[in-house]
C-alpha cells in the first residue's frame, strides 16, 4: 500500500512535469528556508522544519495563497555557515524563490544576508541576534525576540521590586556570552548596577566557588544567570546548597520544564521571563495571544508527537507574517511582498503581537515576554507582567 | 575561613568526579598500554541507562545493576571487535580506533536515549553538611568514598592476586606473559571489562552532581584523562590524587583569580608538572626490559 502511495505520488509528480511544466510552476509561489535540520543546532532545525512543513500543507489544501499553491524548499545546513550561503544562492539563482523564512543560526543569517540583499529578495530569520536586524536592512526582518528583551524583562521586574544592585553569573557558551553583553548595555539605562560578574563553562559540574564569592560581596540584592542547557540547573542547585537567600533569575534560555525536573526543589522560587508558548495553558483567557499559541501547541503536538518549542513557534510567526503580506500585497512581486511584511501591524503570532515599521524589522516589545515565577514545581505568572 | 573551606568542598566535589572518571584510564594501560579514549563513553552510558532503565519503571539499585552490565559488555565488545582484530598495530593506532569507538558510541546514544540532559536522585538525599560555614552535598562524600573503595579494590587484585600479577606481566611483555601460559587476550578483555564497569559506576555516582547527556562523556574523559597524566597514568593512586589536585586547582582560580580563566590555569600547572615529572606524579620511568 505504501509502495503504490509512492508509486502514485512519483507517478503524479513525472506526469505534471511532463504536462504542464510551464502552467504548473507558475501557479506555484516558491518559499525557500536553509534550517540546520541537523547537526548540533538541529534542536532549533527540527522544529523550525517541521512546522514549516505542517503549515504549508494546511494553507495549500485550503486553497493556498491568493489562489496559488505554495511550495516549500528546505536545505540543511547542518548548522555550518558555508553550507547556509551556498544553498541560498541556489535558492536565488537556481530555484527563484519569492520569500525566504529560516536561516536557523545567527551565524547562518548573518553568512545569507548579503545574498538576499544583492538579489532583493525578503528575507524573515528565525535567529536570535540583534545585530540581524541592528542596524536595519532593507530586506531582513526577523521573528525571535532578541536577548537584550530578556535583560530590559528582567530589569523591569527587579525595579518593581526596588532592587538595583545585581550580581552576575553566567555561562561561557555563545547564549550566555550574548546575553551577558546584552544585559551589561542596558543595564545602566534601566538603572541597575552591577556589583560583581563571574562566569563558567557550560560543562561545569560545581559553581560555588563562583556564587561564594557573589554571597560574600556585599550590597547585591538579586543574582542573574544568563545561561543554556544544563549550566543554569546547577547553578540553581549551587545557590540552595550555599543557601543563598536572595532572588535568582535565569533566562528565557531555560524555559522548559527540563530546568524545573533537573534543578529540583532548588528551583523554588526562581524567576524568569518566558515566550508565551511555553505557557499556553497558562494565560489567561483574556490574553489576545492564547488562541494563537494554544492552536499552535495543539496542531504542533498532533502532527509529530513532540512537545513544543519556541523555536517552531518562530517558524510558524515567520511563514505567517510572509502569506499575510502576500495576501495584502495581492502580487508575488518580491518589492511589493517586502514593503508589506514592513507594514505588518497588529499581527498576533506565538511570540508576541508584532508591529514593524521601516525602522524596526522585529516589531516586538516587552509584552512579547511573561515574567515566570516556579512555585510548586510548576510555572505560574506573576502578576502585573 | 568559610570562604575557603567552601572552595576546599567545590575542590573536593569536581576533584571526586574527575578522580573517578581518571580511574576507569588505569586499568586498560596498565594491561595494554592503550589510552582508551572511549572512557568518557562508559561513564555516560553508566549514567543515562541507569536514568532510562529507571524511567522505564525498574527500581534504581536494579537500573544502576543494569546500566553496570550493559556498559562492561560494550566495553567487552569494543576490545573484542575492535581493538582485538588490530593486536599488531602500534598503540597509536589503536588509541585512535578508541577515539573512532567514543563518536559512534555517542551517535548511537543520541538514537537509543535522546538529546536532553538528565538527573539521577542522590545516593543519600539529604540537606547539604555544615562545616565551619561551608556546605557540601554528601554525594560528593559518597563519590569522595567510592573513588577510595576502587583504588583499594584494584591495589588487592594488582597486588595479590594471580590474575592481578597477570595482568603486569601482560602489560611488560606479552609475548613472554605467553610463553609462560597466560591467555593475554582474555586479560585485555577482562582490563576493559573491568574499566568499563569502573566508568559506568563513576557515571552514576556522579549524574546526581553533574547531571548526564548523551555527549557529557567527551569533557569528562579530557579531565578525567587529564587527571590520570597528573597523577601518573596507570597509577590509581595517581588517578585520585591528580583528580583532586586539578579539582582544587580548578576552584582555587575560580575563586580567588577568575572563573574565566579556571581551565587555562588548571592545564597550564598540569603542563608544567609535566615538564619537570613526566611521568606525572605517582608514575614510574618507564624502564625497557632486555
Amino acid at each position: 500500500m505504501r509502495a503504490l502511495q509512492h508509486f502514485t505520488a512519483v507517478a503524479a509528480v513525472g506526469l505534471s512535469a511532463l504536462l504542464g511544466a510551464g502552467l504548473h510552476a507558475s501557479a506555484q509561489i516558491k518559499i525557500g528556508a536553509v534550517l540546520s535540520v541537523t547537526g548540533p543546532a538541529s534542536f532549533l532545525g527540527e522544529p523550525e522544519k517541521q512546522t514549516l512543513q505542517i503549515y504549508v500543507d494546511a494553507i495549500n489544501a485550503n486553497g493556498g495563497v491568493n489562489g496559488q499553491q505554495l511550495q516549500l524548499i528546505v536545505y540543511d545546513d547542518a548548522g555550518d555557515a558555508n553550507n547556509a550561503r551556498t544553498f541560498a544562492t541556489r535558492l536565488v539563482e537556481q530555484d527563484k524563490i519569492v520569500a525566504m523564512v529560516g536561516g536557523s543560526t545567527t551565524g547562518s543569517t548573518l553568512a545569507m544576508m548579503p545574498v538576499f540583499e544583492d538579489a532583493a529578495i525578503p528575507f524573515i530569520s528565525l535567529a536570535g541576534a540583534i545585530q540581524i536586524i541592528e542596524p536595519v536592512h532593507k530586506w531582513v526582518f526577523k521573528t525571535p525576540h532578541t536577548d537584550k528583551m530578556a535583560c530590559e524583562k528582567i530589569f523591569a521586574d527587579l525595579k518593581s521590586r526596588n532592587l538595583t544592585t545585581i550580581a552576575m553569573i553566567s555561562g561561557t557558551d555563545a547564549f550566555g556570552k550574548s546575553m551577558r553583553d546584552q544585559c551589561v548595555a542596558v543595564a545602566p539605562k534601566a538603572g541597575v548596577s552591577i556589583a560583581i560578574e563571574e562566569s563558567y563553562g557550560p560543562r561545569d559540574s560545581d559553581m560555588t566557588p563562583q556564587l561564594t564569592n557573589i554571597r560574600d560581596k556585599a550590597g547585591v540584592q538579586a543574582v542573574v544567570n544568563p545561561g543554556f542547557g544544563q549550566g543554569p540547573a546547577i547553578v540553581t542547585r549551587n545557590y540552595r546548597q550555599l543557601g543563598i537567600k536572595l532572588p535568582l533569575y535565569e533566562s528565557h534560555g531555560v524555559a522548559s520544564k527540563q530546568y524545573i525536573e533537573l534543578a529540583g526543589p532548588a528551583a523554588e522560587g526562581v524567576r524568569l521571563p518566558a515566550a508565551a508558548l511555553l505557557i499556553a495553558e497558562k494565560l489567561p483567557a483574556s490574553d489576545p495571544q492564547k488562541p494563537v499559541v494554544v492552536d499552535y501547541t495543539r496542531t504542533y503536538q498532533q502532527k509529530t508527537g513532540q512537545s513544543v518549542s519556541t523555536f517552531g513557534g518562530h517558524a510558524y510567526d515567520g511563514l505567517t507574517i510572509l502569506v499575510e503580506a502576500m495576501q495584502r500585497a495581492k502580487s508575488t512581486d518580491t518589492a511589493k511582498v517586502r514593503d508589506e511584511i514592513e507594514r505588518t501591524k497588529g499581527y498576533i503570532g506565538t511570540g508576541g503581537i508584532v508591529n514593524m515599521s521601516p525602522t524596526d524589522h522585529l516589531g516586538l516589545d516587552l509584552s512579547a515576554f511573561h515574567m515566570l515565577e516556579i512555585k510548586g514545581g510548576d510555572w505560574t505568572l506573576v502578576p502585573g507582567t | 575561613m568559610a570562604q575557603l573551606l567552601q572552595f576546599i568542598s567545590s575542590g573536593l566535589t569536581v576533584g571526586a568526579i574527575y578522580a573517578l572518571v581518571g580511574l576507569g584510564f588505569t586499568l586498560i594501560y596498565k594491561a595494554s598500554d592503550i589510552i582508551n579514549f572511549a572512557q568518557g563513553e562508559f561513564v555516560m552510558l553508566g549514567g543515562m541507562t541507569t536514568v532510562f532503565v529507571g524511567a522505564a519503571g525498574v527500581p534504581l539499585p536494579l537500573a544502576a545493576l543494569i546500566a553496570v552490565a550493559v556498559t562492561t559488555a560494550i566495553g567487552l565488545a569494543l576490545h573484542r571487535f575492535a581493538v582485538a582484530p588490530a593486536r599488531g598495530a602500534s598503540p597509536v593506532v589503536l588509541i585512535m580506533i578508541t577515539i573512532g569507538a567514543s563518536v559512534f558510541l555517542r551517535g548511537i546514544a543520541q538514537i537509543v536515549f535522546d538529546k536532553r540532559f538528565h538527573s539521577l536522585p542522590p545516593l543519600i538525599d539529604s540537606d547539604p553538611i555544615q562545616f565551619g560555614g561551608a556546605a557540601i552535598l554528601p554525594q560528593s562524600l559518597v563519590v569522595l568514598a567510592s573513588a577510595t573503595v576502587i583504588v583499594i579494590v584494584l591495589w588487592l587484585f594488582i597486588d595479590r592476586t594471580l590474575l592481578g600479577k597477570a595482568v603486569i606481566a601482560t602489560a611488560a611483555n606479552r609475548l613472554a606473559a605467553r610463553l609462560v601460559g597466560i591467555d593475554t587476550r582474555r586479560i585485555v578483555d577482562f582490563s576493559f571489562a573491568v574499566s568499563a564497569a569502573i566508568g559506568a559506576i563513576a557515571g552514576i555516582l556522579i549524574t546526581p552532581i553533574a547531571l548526564t547527556s548523551y555527549d557529557a562523556g567527551t569533557l569528562l574523559a579530557l579531565k578525567g584523562f587529564a587527571a590520570a597524566m597528573l597523577g601518573g597514568i596507570g597509577s590509581a593512586p595517581g588517578a585520585v590524587v591528580g583528580g583532586l589536585s586539578l579539582g582544587m586547582i580548578e576552584a582555587f582560580s575560580a575563586g580567588y583569580l577568575s572563573s574565566n580563566y579556571k581551565d587555562a590555569v588548571a592545564f597550564l600547572i598540569i603542563l608544567l608538572v609535566l615538564f619537570w615529572m613526566p611521568q606525572g606524579l605517582f608514575g614510574r620511568a618507564k624502564i625497557e626490559r632486555v
